[in-house]
């Protein structure tokens, strides 16, 4: 897994990820800074969950486990994005996001950029690893997490 | 229950309403009792959906109506309320809580923000903060990546989308009301169009306008009092299945409309199936939504969405399904899908300015691709 100081792959200015009022996915954001992945996972059936919940979505024990995971996993899907939908992106040109799936996380599915040229060929079924991407100047500062084909 | 009236205000492009949108709403109230024939002051139920921002408190003072006694809100899911809206309001009358129910959306987007555009938010939390600090920030980015899994599945190709957008196109062109009217769309100038987010060209996407669209429903026992042929809701559903709202992208069936359950539960509680249905209106946020809720409703197969997308199937009067008759979200004016539900009642009553052949039975999607999504069927007397 890298953590590389390089500059973000899209500019700044974007909406700055925050866990809600009733801190629900704060610890995900919190692990993210130190370079590590939480998903939950229910300490009761073993259940995979994320997004976060309160509840385990299978036999409904409150506050699922956070547990770390390796960030890997494969592209589910895939898009290349030419318009601009935010000040921030205006002549900033194509890039790309992914869904990748985790399999060894019970499937669970997150959204991220691919890194590297936005107009490479992309693959559903690529195998991915990823990348910590560090928003430390931001007021506040976050992390993102960002994928990289391998 | 029966639909007994229909109107509409001029649509526009975002920006371009001289009207705020509340007097918007105001004016398709109006509208749709003056098709009925019907004072206003007889309504005495409104239902919406997508948080409509013009309360029916407001609205009934406005109109001096003399009591509200049934008022509607369906939760959440963009256009996916537009069906729920009008099953809420025929519940209402079905349950002896109100005896004319108006439903109606208004939506000025050049007043109050285009659906296509993010600003003003500086921090977020929740499902969009998994997705938009990756520039996965207004619609055709949150879609295109359920269709373009949907497409790998199960080989369908660009030129099925092409399709659905250019039905639309041609419809609108014989539909004086639409915002594309006089604006013809053909394959070559939709394949050169620029990119929105792959898999959608600019021509897959719907438009940003400002409009506001109503009915009028009573029961089915009243229709006759009225000037127009009644149009009957046959059947309606609403809602989705196992955990489609399973954020960020992580509802088990991902590459979906989300009509699984709903389009079986449909049928039923008709009495009918897909080769029943002769006109479709199904709400395109975006083409590869449409492919996909069609598939689900049983008018094809996925594998062969090829085969049967195509202009000449789409088309009214006599294709295989005539399709968005008045050019839809994309091409009448993105009335956030009330537009097709009116459209669905022209069909009925034989009005249509592209009228299908076949119009006993006229089916309407709501919003694909979200949760609660919803759909209805429409009727003649023939079809009750």
């Amino acid at each position: 897994m890298n953590s590389k100081p390089s500059p973000s792959y899209l500019p700044e200015g974007l909406p700055i990820p925050v866990a809600e009022p009733d801190g629900l996915s704060a610890p995900y954001w919190a692990a993210l800074r130190q370079n590590r992945l939480l998903v939950q996972r229910c300490s009761h059936c073993q259940s995979w969950q994320f997004g976060p919940e309160w509840l385990c979505h299978r036999c409904h024990a409150f506050d699922p486990a956070w547990t770390e995971v390796e960030a890997r996993g494969r592209i589910l899907s895939w898009e290349r994005v030419w318009h601009p939908s935010h000040a921030a992106l205006r002549h900033h040109g194509p890039y790309l996001a992914v869904l990748v799936e985790l399999p060894h996380a019970g499937g669970v599915r997150m959204v991220g950029n691919l890194l590297g040229d936005p107009m490479q060929a992309v693959s559903i079924g690529a195998d991915v690893e990823g990348v910590f991407e560090h928003h430390r100047e931001a007021s506040p500062a976050y992390s993102l997490l960002q994928w990289w084909v391998l | 229950m029966a639909v007994i009236g229909i109107g509409e205000t001029d649509y526009v492009r975002h920006g371009a309403s001289p009207d705020p949108e509340f007097k918007l709403a105001l004016k398709a109230v109006l509208a749709a009792c003056a098709d009925a024939g019907l004072d206003p002051r007889e309504i005495d139920g409104f239902a919406s959906y997508s948080d409509d921002r013009n309360e029916a408190s407001r609205l009934a003072a406005a109109l001096g109506i003399r009591r509200l006694r049934s008022a509607t809100m369906q939760w959440g899911g963009g256009g996916g309320g537009c069906c729920a809206a009008v099953a809420n309001a025929g519940a209402a009358i079905v349950a002896g809580l109100a005896d004319c129910v108006v439903v109606f959306r208004a939506l000025a987007q050049g007043q109050y923000g285009r659906f296509g555009q993010t600003t003003g938010i500086d921090s977020i939390s929740g499902e969009k903060a998994y997705l938009m600090p990756y520039g996965v920030l207004a619609p055709p980015q949150r879609f295109a990546m359920k269709v373009r899994r949907y497409m790998h599945e199960h080989g369908v190709r660009q030129e099925a989308l092409r399709a659905i957008a250019l039905a639309s196109y041609h419809h609108a062109q014989a539909n004086p009301r639409a915002v594309m009217f006089g604006k013809p769309l053909d394959a070559t100038r939709y394949d050169a169009s620029r990119w929105i987010a792959e898999p959608f060209h600019l021509y897959d996407c719907c438009m940003e306008n400002d409009g506001a669209a109503a009915l009028v429903m009573v029961a089915e026992e009243r229709a006759a009092d009225f000037q127009h042929k009644p149009v009957y809701l046959l059947a309606a559903a609403s809602g989705s299945g196992y955990r489609a709202g399973a954020m960020p992208h992580n509802a088990p069936a991902y590459a979906s409309a989300g009509f699984e359950t709903l389009a079986p539960e449909l049928y039923k509680m008709a009495g009918v199936g897909p080769d029943d249905v002769g006109v479709v209106q199904s709400y395109e946020n975006f083409t590869g939504g449409v492919v996909m809720a069609l598939a689900e409703h049983g008018f094809f197969k996925p594998a062969e969405a090829n085969d049967f997308l195509t202009l000449e199937n789409l088309i009214a009067p006599s294709g295989r399904l005539p399709l968005n008759t008045s050019g839809g979200n994309l091409a009448e004016c993105y009335m956030h899908g009330f537009e097709l539900v009116l459209e669905a009642v022209r069909q009925v009553r034989g009005s249509s300015t592209s009228q299908a052949r076949r119009n006993d039975v006229a089916l309407v999607i709501g919003g694909p691709m979200v949760t609660p999504a919803s759909n209805l069927l429409l009727g003649s007397e023939a079809a009750r």
